[in-house]
């Protein structure tokens, strides 16, 4: 790894600090780059400008009070960052969740997961220099967040998991909403397709582009689509199943060579799948309460605990150390983006300027959740 | 003396200033219609509407944007080389006027018919890259200097294949002079008996004009904004009003050229519509197409782009070349 200080300066090489501003950083990531002509040499991504102390801070707060924080971490999949912490919560102190409250949090999850990866769709295309599928993804986008504003109350940070249940029950025309939006964005993937996938400037932008092989990607613990798209078929809603999800049938999209455009179609067959997984679980939606019987103020017993979810980036880990009161003695996350982002130090040597943009994106980080 | 000097440049003179001020009109209103457009075509394809607000359908955005950078203060950073930083959006704009003078607007709307018209055309574009450089080299900013070497590559990399498909052009009219190569495609445009040629003047001028794809000097996802990123106000206005006008040059040659200039369409011909707007329509119908492709495809990679050229687009040029000169001196 570079060291952030220059060496001795030798002819021909030219540093070059892209970020923390930058337009395509995607947040206050900075990209410490050693450069020849175009040519990287050594790529060092420095974090850390967006750190506020989320897990400090979770020690200070009661586990209720926590919560919000949660979303805040990852902007963009807030509702599985709630999910995991509050399935954490309910593990260790063993609340009951309703059999409704369960699938409601999968639908929702999976509509965050689907808005997560749309994000990602129109941005990485803006990346490579194209505008429009940008604000197609958007529009599509628009619809889930207008539905979970229904239910949640918000758009983007989302507090709606509650410890053994969910805050809001959904109506007939969440459901609705809901079917309406799966009918539309299936009709949209020609649109995508044509546009993008099948565009000769952008294939020959990805393909080959940024490979992480299913050994680099074990070695430094990526998840998500990073690791399935290099031909691993790992996805932690599978591999270690939660919540309703063994009772329903998705498949587990995977790449093989592990390059951009591999990721690309991983993230793309996942929308598919999170389609399917709501429509069964809208199917199945039983009656009944949305809350379980859990305490007014939630006092795990003593001990470590550890769970994972699997978040639109990887897999989503708490790990919570309880002294037996109603406050965490230690908060930690473990989250994907991180270490999604140590891979670049090996895979950005040798690329160029312009693929380090498509690599970077094609990995999909989202800093405040690697800083938290 | 100085009698006979003015009745003898007196005509012409006049011509040339009436040109020039013309031109200038023709220039600052082309741009102000072509930002609109960009961004109302941008908008539609894009499902949303684009400027809405300044007059009917935002036609007076670009107006009020004008106006907006005209009063900003013009900034010149500590660390620059000032004389270049300053130089560069003024040389940028000597192409601008230089081309127009000898592109024939119809029959007779020409300010000069030199005999050597088309040369001069591509040896005045030149300066484009010139300005470029001078701005990225000045700005002493990484990503100005990077977009700056870009250009310069770019710019080799795309003048020769251009250069040589115009070739073709003039041989068929065997002369230089735009009203010739006009009158030589009375009969069938260049466009439809050498096709092969046109678009890949088209793809060329594209790429001489820095536009997607083929935007790779300002590419705003890599380079923030290549090398204009430290200009602002009424500087950064000149760039961007002579990328305008360099949009509407290289469509109004490549109409001259490939699409009949003036001419109507064969077929079409009995009807009394003026040349002049028979040129800006065949011009703005190109432009339009250049827009369009703006907005539909994602960027070239430099080093694909290099390739591209080199390796397809001028062995291209160069067969095509030989084999049209082969059957024109067949049929001469």
């Amino acid at each position: 790894m570079a060291s952030q200080l220059p060496e001795p300066i030798v002819e021909q090489t030219y540093y070059l600090n892209m970020g923390p501003q930058h337009p395509s950083t995607h947040g206050v990531l900075r990209l410490f780059l050693k450069l020849d002509g175009e040519y990287i040499i050594e790529a060092d991504p420095i974090v850390g400008y967006g750190h506020r102390g989320h897990e400090k801070m979770a020690e200070s707060h009661l586990y209720e009070q926590f919560l919000p924080n949660t979303s805040r971490m990852d902007y963009l999949s807030g509702l599985l960052f709630n999910h995991g912490y509050v399935a954490a919560v309910e593990k260790m102190t063993g609340i009951e969740v309703p059999p409704r409250a369960e699938y409601i949090r999968v639908i929702s999850v999976e509509l965050n997961r689907i808005s997560s990866h749309l994000l990602w769709f129109g941005t990485y295309i803006m990346d490579l220099g194209g505008f429009t599928p940008f604000l197609y993804a958007f529009d599509d986008r628009e619809i889930i967040l207008d539905i979970l504003d229904r239910i949640t109350g918000s758009r983007l940070t989302y507090s709606y998991c509650r410890f053994g249940g969910v805050a809001k029950d959904v109506d007939d025309e969440f459901v609705r909403a809901t079917r309406e939006f799966i009918g539309r964005l299936r009709s949209r993937w020609d649109d995508y397709h044509n546009l993008v996938t099948k565009n000769v400037i952008f294939i020959h932008r990805t393909k080959g582009v940024g490979v992480i092989n299913r050994e680099t990607a074990l070695r430094f613990g990526c998840t998500g689509p990073v690791l399935r798209g290099a031909g691993v078929a790992y996805d932690i809603r599978r591999a270690e199943p939660y919540s309703v999800y063994p009772e329903l049938e998705f498949e587990i999209p995977t790449g093989a060579a592990g390059d951009a455009f591999d990721r690309y179609m991983v993230r793309l067959q996942e929308i598919e799948q999170s389609l399917r997984i709501i429509e069964q679980a809208l199917e199945r939606l039983p009656a009944g309460p949305i809350r379980g019987r859990a305490p007014r103020k939630v006092r795990p017993p003593k001990g470590e605990f550890y769970f994972a979810v699997e978040s639109a980036r990887g897999a989503v880990g708490f790990y919570i150390v309880s002294d037996g009161t109603g406050y965490p003695y230690r908060l930690k996350v473990r989250s994907p983006s991180l270490s999604n982002l140590q891979v670049l130090t090996e895979t950005l040597s040798g690329t160029l300027v312009a693929d380090t943009i498509s690599i970077l994106g094609s990995v999909d980080i989202v800093v405040p959740e690697i800083d938290r | 003396m100085w009698q006979s000097l003015v009745t003898l440049l007196g005509p012409d003179l006049a011509r040339l200033v009436v040109g020039l001020v013309a031109i200038m009109a023709l220039v600052q209103v082309n741009a102000l219609f072509l930002v609109w457009l960009e961004r109302k075509v941008a908008g539609h394809i894009q499902l949303r509407l684009g400027p809405m607000e300044v007059g009917p359908h935002g036609i007076l955005q670009t107006i009020v944007d004008g106006i907006k950078l005209l009063s900003k203060e013009l900034i010149t950073p500590r660390h620059v080389d000032w004389k270049l930083f300053v130089l560069a959006p003024i040389v940028v704009f000597i192409p601008v006027f230089s081309c127009f003078v000898v592109i024939p607007f119809s029959e007779s709307l020409q300010i000069r018919d030199l005999n050597v018209g088309v040369l001069l055309i591509f040896a005045f574009s030149t300066f484009n890259v010139l300005a470029i450089l001078m701005g990225g080299w000045a700005a002493n900013n990484k990503y100005s200097l990077l977009g700056a070497i870009r250009s310069v590559a770019q710019s080799v990399a795309y003048e020769i294949p251009l250069l040589l498909v115009v070739l073709n052009v003039i041989l068929w009219a065997n002369s230089m002079q735009m009203s010739a190569i006009v009158e030589a495609q009375s009969r069938v445009w260049n466009a439809f008996w050498m096709p092969v040629a046109a678009v890949i003047y088209l793809i060329c001028a594209t790429a001489e004009t820095n536009r997607a794809p083929f935007d790779i000097p300002e590419a705003e996802s890599e380079l923030v904004a290549g090398f204009h990123t430290e200009y602002s106000g009424m500087r950064f206005a000149l760039f961007f009003l002579a990328e305008y006008s360099n949009m509407l040059i290289v469509a109004a040659v490549a109409t001259t050229l490939f699409f009949g200039g003036w001419k109507p369409f064969p077929f079409l011909d009995f009807l009394p519509i003026p040349g002049v707007v028979w040129f800006f329509g065949k011009t703005y119908a190109l432009i339009f197409g250049v827009i369009w492709v703006r907005w539909t495809f994602p960027r070239l990679r430099f080093d694909q782009l290099m390739n591209f050229s080199w390796k397809i687009m001028i062995p291209a040029a160069l067969i095509h070349l030989v084999v049209y000169a082969g059957i024109i001196k067949l049929i001469r």
